[in-house]
């Protein structure tokens, strides 16, 4: 027990004496949070457009005025004809144009119909969709206050409604995913570096011919990493709730614990990559090219799974931070209880049981 | 040296094959106590391999031996808590203090606080030591570095210590010196087990061995082996036996 403090006091005395890595381990998470929070996001804010108003009525002023008081859009007043508005868009001053029809209020009273056009800017399709989806639900709103004045006959309201996500907030699939992505690599990458570094060193000769037994080496430089984990653990479910006003809907016990089991996953898989490598680089290529990549683009996080092609899919299921990121979006925003993820969980001790078991064998064979 | 004195290292055909490759072929010998034996080959020869079955790290193919009294395929745990080893590359951690460094060794070789503690100051104090006790090892010239990496490698008071090729890259005086503490070592009763590429280095053991290709060509005192090859000194001893040699560099 003595060996085994001495040991971890070591591998403390190492990453504190390492200020830059050690402000990438604190630091990286956050960073990574608050640029996928905030800044890649599909959500759009303060978009720039037109309204061309031929009909300037009571229920065209009320549309306008409810599309500007939404912090989707501003307003664009200087325009006011039809080839300013081409020109607009040619310049990219505007995003999205809205043209009402001359005698909008007539045509909707008399023959309860009404033509409202909607242009907009697809240069970059996913926004103009969510654009025009902002739009359609504004006026929406609005047609739906009328009708409840107006008790209209035949009049069908499709009512679209987004769950768990009201608002289409970019945070909540950033969140699960960079808490899937940094764990593993700072879990992964970091233990592995460790480890492999003192093969590089000759340090690990040293402690092989110790009475240190080779895995309590391995435990003590688990641990610190363990515990930086959870600190960034810690500091992104903060960020997430204060700052990216993320809420957490599930127990938050069940969060903490199948975030521990997935941080023993990575943990196993790191000491997997140094029983394979022989220096600290490769450790790193292997970490990085093998895990960050995968993370990245078969987790589920940055691409939908059920749009890949069969093989990707089928080699998706080897990626821990799927199942992860599963778990953390039905626990945290749907706020879903063991009895939905129990499986998810399995299958994360399964693939950390099997990490472990192929290390032992490659450790024992090392010597 | 007579076999009236204690056997420490005791090798009985100890065979090390990697595939077809024969690294280490049916080595005999023995060490007493408090000796200071050199093991010598080129590069290639076998030197490491026959060093790693011996102090455990490596798993021997065939034969029998025992370090301090014990079995080297069941009871290399015993057999590590009573040698000592510095390694051929540098081998204390550069980012730690020279006090950490001590701490944490003392700490794996299971010393008490009190203990540690004591001999920690009486080796500050031996190395001259006193104002770079709390500098980082990686700040030290290599010649102080190698010393502390000798003096951290018996400071749990081993039976045998076993050097490979310690004094690579480092000036003659601090050679001289190195050899002042393994003969201080030796003294203490702590047999020396030291591979060298020096010549003048292995005429300061006791005995050496010669290793050419795998095999031990040659073993007894630097003297009598002078007298049996009419040669003048060690290095014209070995350039002998290891011309022959088919591997190497």
């Amino acid at each position: 027990m003595k060996q085994l403090i001495t040991f971890i006091k070591k591998e403390f005395h190492h990453i504190l004496r390492d200020t830059r890595s050690m402000l990438v381990l604190i630091g990286l998470p956050i960073v990574q949070l608050l640029i996928f929070g905030f800044a890649i996001t599909t959500e759009v804010r303060n978009a720039n457009i037109a309204v061309l108003d031929n009909s300037k009525d009571e229920v065209t002023q009320g549309i306008i005025t409810k599309i500007e008081s939404s912090q989707y859009f501003d307003i664009d007043r200087s325009i006011t004809s039809n080839d300013q508005i081409e020109k607009a868009f040619k310049s990219g001053k505007i995003k999205l144009a809205v043209i009402f029809q001359p005698n909008f209020q007539n045509e909707l009273s008399h023959s309860n119909k009404a033509q409202l056009q909607i242009i907009a800017d697809a240069t970059d399709p996913n926004q103009a969709t969510t654009l025009t989806n902002y739009l359609s639900s504004i006026v929406r709103d609005y047609q739906n206050e009328l009708n409840r004045q107006n008790k209209l006959p035949y009049t069908i309201n499709t009512e679209t409604r987004m769950l768990y996500n009201p608002q289409l907030k970019g945070a909540y699939t950033s969140v699960p995913g960079v808490m899937g992505m940094i764990l593993l690599l700072i879990s992964a990458m970091m233990t592995s570096i460790a480890i492999v570094r003192e093969k590089e060193l000759g340090t690990m000769e040293i402690l092989l011919v110790s009475p240190m037994k080779p895995w309590l080496v391995v435990i003590s430089k688990v641990i610190p990493y363990f515990i930086i984990s959870l600190i960034n653990v810690a500091t992104i479910l903060i960020l997430s709730v204060f700052v990216l006003g993320l809420p957490i809907e599930g127990s938050l016990f069940l969060l903490i614990a199948s975030t521990v089991i997935y941080i023993f996953c990575a943990l196993s898989l790191g000491i997997l990559i140094s029983t394979v490598t022989e220096t600290q680089q490769a450790a790193m290529l292997i970490s990085l090219l093998g895990l960050m990549l995968p993370v990245v683009m078969l987790s589920g996080y940055a691409f939908p799974i059920a749009n890949m092609p069969t093989i990707l899919q089928i080699l998706s299921n080897l990626v821990p931070a799927k199942w992860y990121i599963i778990i953390i979006k039905n626990v945290m925003i749907k706020g879903i209880g063991i009895e939905q993820i129990w499986k998810e969980l399995l299958i994360l001790l399964a693939m950390t049981g099997t990490f472990l078991i192929i290390s032992i064998k490659r450790f024992k064979i090392r010597l | 040296m007579t076999s009236e004195k204690e056997i420490v290292i005791k090798t009985d055909n100890l065979t090390k094959k990697f595939g077809d490759f024969i690294a280490a072929n049916e080595i005999t010998f023995e060490v007493f106590k408090g000796e200071i034996f050199g093991f010598l080959g080129a590069n290639g020869a076998g030197k490491t391999t026959a060093m790693k079955m011996l102090i455990g790290i490596s798993k021997p193919s065939s034969g029998k031996a025992t370090i301090a009294g014990f079995d080297v395929y069941k009871e290399t745990e015993k057999i590590k808590k009573s040698i000592g080893y510095m390694s051929q590359k540098f081998s204390l951690y550069e980012d730690l203090t020279i006090n950490e460094n001590i701490q944490l060794f003392g700490g794996i070789y299971g010393l008490s606080d009190d203990e540690i503690e004591k001999r920690r100051s009486e080796l500050i104090n031996k190395l001259n030591l006193q104002n770079e006790a709390d500098k980082l090892v990686g700040s030290l010239p290599l010649g102080w570095k190698q010393k502390l990496a000798f003096s951290i490698a018996i400071f749990h008071t081993p039976k045998i210590v076993f050097l490979d090729e310690p004094t690579g890259g480092v000036d003659p005086i601090t050679r001289r010196q190195f050899w002042d503490m393994i003969y201080e070592a030796s003294h203490n009763g702590i047999t020396v087990f030291v591979t060298t590429h020096y010549m003048d280095e292995a005429e300061y053991c006791d005995r050496v061995s010669i290793m050419v290709d795998g095999v031990i060509k040659a073993l007894d005192s630097p003297a009598e082996l002078k007298k049996q090859f009419k040669a003048n000194s060690m290095d014209e001893v070995f350039l002998m036996l290891a011309r022959d040699a088919k591997r190497g560099e």
